[in-house]
């Protein structure tokens, strides 16, 4: 562990502001480190070698001249490809935006570059985000470094894989049905889907409006709420960012879970989950319990019915926003359409892959006439009543325990003909998204075969800090951070 | 059954745009004539990543046209997205009110022949405007532009129950609605600009039956002449359909201002569904009470309510009175001069007279004039004293028009006060008669009509400027009458 890139972001920063090792060392190392590694991996799009680069050296001269931006100046990270950055291509892992170069950056994106944060480059994802594995983006899939032949889960995943596997220190990505939670779960890194409203939503390419959320990824919890502080801001340019002070999440991070009652719901341990995953987790909720914690069976008697409530939604609003995409103003544009109606649909059936065809066809379908009550209107209020549940157990509990991802990460290939089975992946992730609370995946233990398996952590609106201080508890018992991937 | 055994019934949606200075979701200037995507960001042209942030002012507005229209203000109403595809709509879908709008079922009064009439007005919804095609020379061939200057302008449609029953009816109802908007100051009335449009739902039925015939709606009716052309003109055509046997189909169909006919566009069958959802991206969208309240005090004195208030107060005839208040500057300042001024109706004379005519053939705004009520009231008072002829005074006031001077200084620079001096006129009478000593002869021997070659040649002599009650006293004192 003598590496610079073994660091957490925390650390590195305390080396940077003692002077030990300078901004332009830890870019150099990280990119010395994608050249090794990412060949294998393939977590980034693209490198921004040179704005990185340029951007840790104005991070040093700060340092020097004793004015750092925030305590994380100069910590380089990675951006999901989701996220405008002005003057480098973004995508969304599509074909439809190949070549578009946005003219702003994305509130998150200014917030980073504001707090010095050399930016590394575009991270691989599901195609705008539909997906659970990578492997809908339009160019590759990413790997997970702690075995190259598994997916690293998705939509995030070439955030997840990259700092797994010592790429970037931390990375965003965004979660609208678990893509920032279920990655991590499968790459032994910690994510944050913040409260909707906390991160605003401004230049992050929209999926689904009501559930995309941004967040941090990291390998360190205290990293994770290092990150998300700098990102928690109010933005009056997202009329849904909520009015509210950013939280300090990192005073209290180490006052563990002692006098706290965490919900175990019943729901989320039926069947479905790989027993190495059940038995893991069933060990860390006695672990819990020793720290202080008391746990308190719960039901939350909806989520049976969130896998198709968020398929339902998410997909509506996403035949909506994909909309935009039809070869008028940018991105890409079908050579030899002749005719409006043409240059549609052969810019759109060009441009977008299947899955994201798939859903633009079911949320079409659920908001047409005639289907709109039966669909799009009942899953509104199905959404209701989950997060009705949710409230009456926030009324008992401080915070809900579950897994993340009934299944630790699967061979790549292996869902990609059967869409079902990949919607699953997010059961346990998405109830979440559709009642708007924060959610956070930490590690907590590992399959014999050496495969990473997280811990699910749901709060009530805007209480990031306590998961933050749960989650911490946790991982000060075991330090899986220090577990390299084997890549 | 002929033609006039059937009743039309007309409804119409009025789309204005509002007199903000900068768009509904952005803060985009709104100004018209602009090179084109010159008034472009990336919100407006719908860049990945966008969100729309709504503008205050535009709800002030809604509410403040509600509150005029007697509607009630919704505390809560919804954003939604009007899904489809077209180059000038550059999200794919159009931000706007459905089925929760900000106000609903206000009511506006208009006069017709059998008296006045009240039209329900049955919602107002705001949305945001689309961009514009352009299919012209500029282009190489087969090709089209998007100008997306007005994407984001931010609408008000106001919806009317079918409550019209001739093309008269309506013209009025759009005018009577136009004159309200610009009184309130959410929009300037302006047709040819397209900022002031109006869709007509037109149908016909049977007279004496209750139910209503099929519906065609008519597009593109940008004057009032075309409305009024285009409702009679599907109307006649319904009846000829339905007379010939046939139904008369649910479609939309255009007015073809060359033709003079309406043809369809689209028809029930490939109609749009719009695939209408509540808009994620905008939180419901909330009046507060303090807004209501604050708006309905600010509330200006309405067109109908200053019309009746100018008949009582200044004695004017109902033809006048509407007049000079369908808009509110000229109302204004007519109530300006009239504090200046004793009879009312001279006032008026010369509003709808000379200045009317100055003021359209210069193109000033009133708001623009030169000359101030005071100096207005001062030359009417002159004519009045008959220091100067009314002819005199339309020069004068040309003049004042131009350069704001005050009268005197005008009338004493171009000597145009008239001559009242008893002495002076009498010496020139006395001049004349003897010069004519024959022609007065003959009118004494019973010739009356010599008498106006008198006046004549006084005035002449005169240079025109003899105080004409004067010239006509002396001389038939004179002339012994
Ligand atoms: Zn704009």
């Amino acid at each position: 562990m003598s590496s610079l890139t073994d660091l957490s972001m925390l650390e590195l920063a305390a080396k940077l502001a003692s002077r030990e090792v300078s901004s332009v060392d830890a870019t150099r190392a990280s990119l010395q480190r994608i050249a090794q590694v990412d060949p294998k991996v393939r977590a980034f799009l693209r490198v921004d070698e040179a704005g990185a680069l340029k951007s840790a050296e104005a991070s040093d001269a700060r340092r020097k001249a004793g004015s750092p931006l925030s305590a994380l100046d100069g910590v380089p990270v990675g951006l999901k490809d989701i996220f405008l950055t002005q003057g480098v291509e973004t995508t969304c892992a599509s074909r439809v935006l190949e070549g578009f170069v946005p003219p702003y950056d994305a509130t998150v994106v200014r917030l980073l570059k504001e707090a010095g944060l050399p930016l590394l480059g575009k991270l691989n994802m599901d195609e705008f985000a539909m997906g659970s594995s990578n492997e809908s983006s339009a160019y590759f899939p990413t790997h997970n470094p702690w075995d190259l032949t598994r997916t690293p889960g998705g939509s995030s995943g070439g955030s997840a894989a990259a700092v797994a596997a010592r790429e970037v220190f931390g990375a965003l990505g965004t979660d609208t049905g678990g893509s920032i939670r279920q990655p991590a779960a499968l790459t032994n890194t910690v994510g944050l889907k913040p409260t909707y409203g906390r991160v605003s939503r401004y230049g992050v390419i929209a999926f689904a409006s009501s559930l995309d959320q941004p967040g941090p990824m990291a390998r360190t919890v205290g990293d994770t709420a290092a990150l998300f502080q700098l990102i928690a801001r109010h933005d009056p340019l997202d009329s849904t960012s909520a009015d509210v002070e950013t939280p300090d999440c990192l005073t209290g991070l180490e006052d563990g879970v002692r006098g706290l009652k965490l919900g175990v719901p019943r729901e989320y341990f039926a069947e479905g989950m790989d027993p190495e995953v059940a038995g893991t987790l069933r060990a860390s909720l006695e672990e819990l319990e020793k720290l202080g914690a008391t746990l308190v069976d719960v039901s939350l008697p909806h989520t049976k019915y969130a896998l198709a409530t968020y398929y339902l939604l998410a997909s509506s609003e996403a035949s909506s926003n994909l909309a935009r995409y039809d070869g008028i103003r940018y991105g890409q544009r079908a050579k030899d359409a002749r005719g409006l109606k043409e240059l549609y649909t052969q810019t759109r059936g060009q441009g977008f892959g299947a899955e994201v065809k798939r859903r633009i066809m079911l949320g079409t379908y659920a908001l047409s006439a005639g289907y709109y009550d039966a669909y799009y209107l009942r899953a509104q209020k199905v959404r209701t009543l989950i997060r009705e549940d949710f409230t009456k157990v926030f009324q008992q509990v401080d915070a809900i325990v579950s897994p993340t991802s009934p299944v630790p990460a699967f061979k790549l290939g292996a869902k990609v003909d059967d869409p079902l089975s990949m919607y699953l992946m997010d059961v346990y992730t998405l109830p979440c998204n559709l009642a708007g609370l924060p959610g956070l995946s930490v590690p907590c233990g590992f399959t014999q075969g050496g495969l990473p398996i997280g811990m699910q952590l749901l709060g009530r609106p805007f209480d990031e800090a306590r998961l933050l201080r749960i989650a911490r508890a946790f991982e000060r018992e075991h330090d899986f951070f220090r577990r390299a991937a084997p890549v | 059954m002929p033609l006039s055994d059937f009743q039309t019934v007309i409804g119409l949606e009025v789309h204005a745009q509002l007199l903000t200075q900068s768009k509904i979701f952005c803060g985009c200037s709104t100004a018209f004539g602009a090179e084109p995507n010159h008034h472009t960001c990336p919100v407006c042209l719908g860049m990945p990543g966008v969100l729309p942030v709504l503008n205050q002012r535009v709800v002030e507005y809604a509410v403040r046209t509600g509150l005029a229209l007697g509607c009630t203000v919704k505390p809560t109403s919804v954003w939604s997205r009007k899904n489809y595809f077209y180059p000038d709509l550059p999200k794919g879908y159009q931000i706007t009110q459905y089925d929760q709008p900000i106000c609903e079922w206000g009511e506006l009064v208009i006069d017709t022949p059998s008296g006045e009439k009240t039209v329900r007005v049955r919602r107002i919804h705001l949305e945001e405007d689309a961009g514009k095609s352009v299919h012209d020379a500029s282009a190489s061939a087969g090709q089209s532009l998007v100008d997306l200057n007005r994407a984001g302008v931010p609408l008000m449609e106001i919806v009317s129950e079918p409550d019209l029953r001739d093309a008269d009816e309506a013209v009025e109802y759009l005018k009577a609605l136009r004159d309200v908007l610009v009184y309130l100051g959410v929009n300037d009335g302006n047709l040819e600009e397209g900022s002031f449009r109006c869709d007509a739902n037109v149908s016909v039925m049977p007279k004496g039956s209750t139910t209503y015939g099929q519906r065609c709606e008519l597009k593109n009716l940008n004057s009032f002449r075309f409305l009024k052309q285009a409702i009679e003109y599907e109307a006649a055509r319904q009846v000829d359909v339905i007379e010939s046997g046939g139904k008369v189909d649910q479609e939309t169909r255009l007015w073809d201002v060359n033709k003079g006919i309406t043809r369809s566009m689209r028809s029930k069958e490939d109609a749009h569904d719009y695939r209408y959802f509540p808009e994620p991206d905008l939180p419901p969208l909330l009046v507060s009470d303090a807004l209501r309240d604050s708006q309905r005090q600010s509330l200006p004195e309405l067109p109908r309510a200053k019309r009746t208030r100018f008949m009582g107060e200044y004695g004017l005839p109902a033809y006048d009175a509407r007049i000079l208040t369908a808009e509110r500057p000229l109302a204004d300042f007519f109530e300006a001069c009239a504090k200046h001024v004793s009879d009312a109706k001279k006032l008026s004379n010369w509003f709808l007279g000379e200045l009317s005519r100055l003021l359209k053939e210069e193109g000033t705004p009133i708001s623009a004039l030169r000359f101030t009520p005071a100096q207005l009231g001062e030359l009417l008072a002159t004519v009045e004293k008959g220091t100067v002829s009314a002819n005199a005074a339309k020069d004068v006031l040309g003049e004042m028009f131009r350069t704001g001077r005050p009268p005197a200084d005008i009338i004493a620079e171009k000597g145009l006060a008239q001559v009242s001096d008893v002495g002076a006129v009498e010496a020139v009478v006395d001049d004349i008669l003897a010069k004519n000593a024959g022609e007065v002869e003959k009118y004494k021997a019973g010739k009356k009509s010599v008498y106006g070659f008198f006046v004549g040649q006084v005035m002449k002599a005169m240079k025109g400027k003899g105080n004409p009650g004067l010239v006509n006293e002396l001389l038939k004192k004179k002339l012994g009458d």
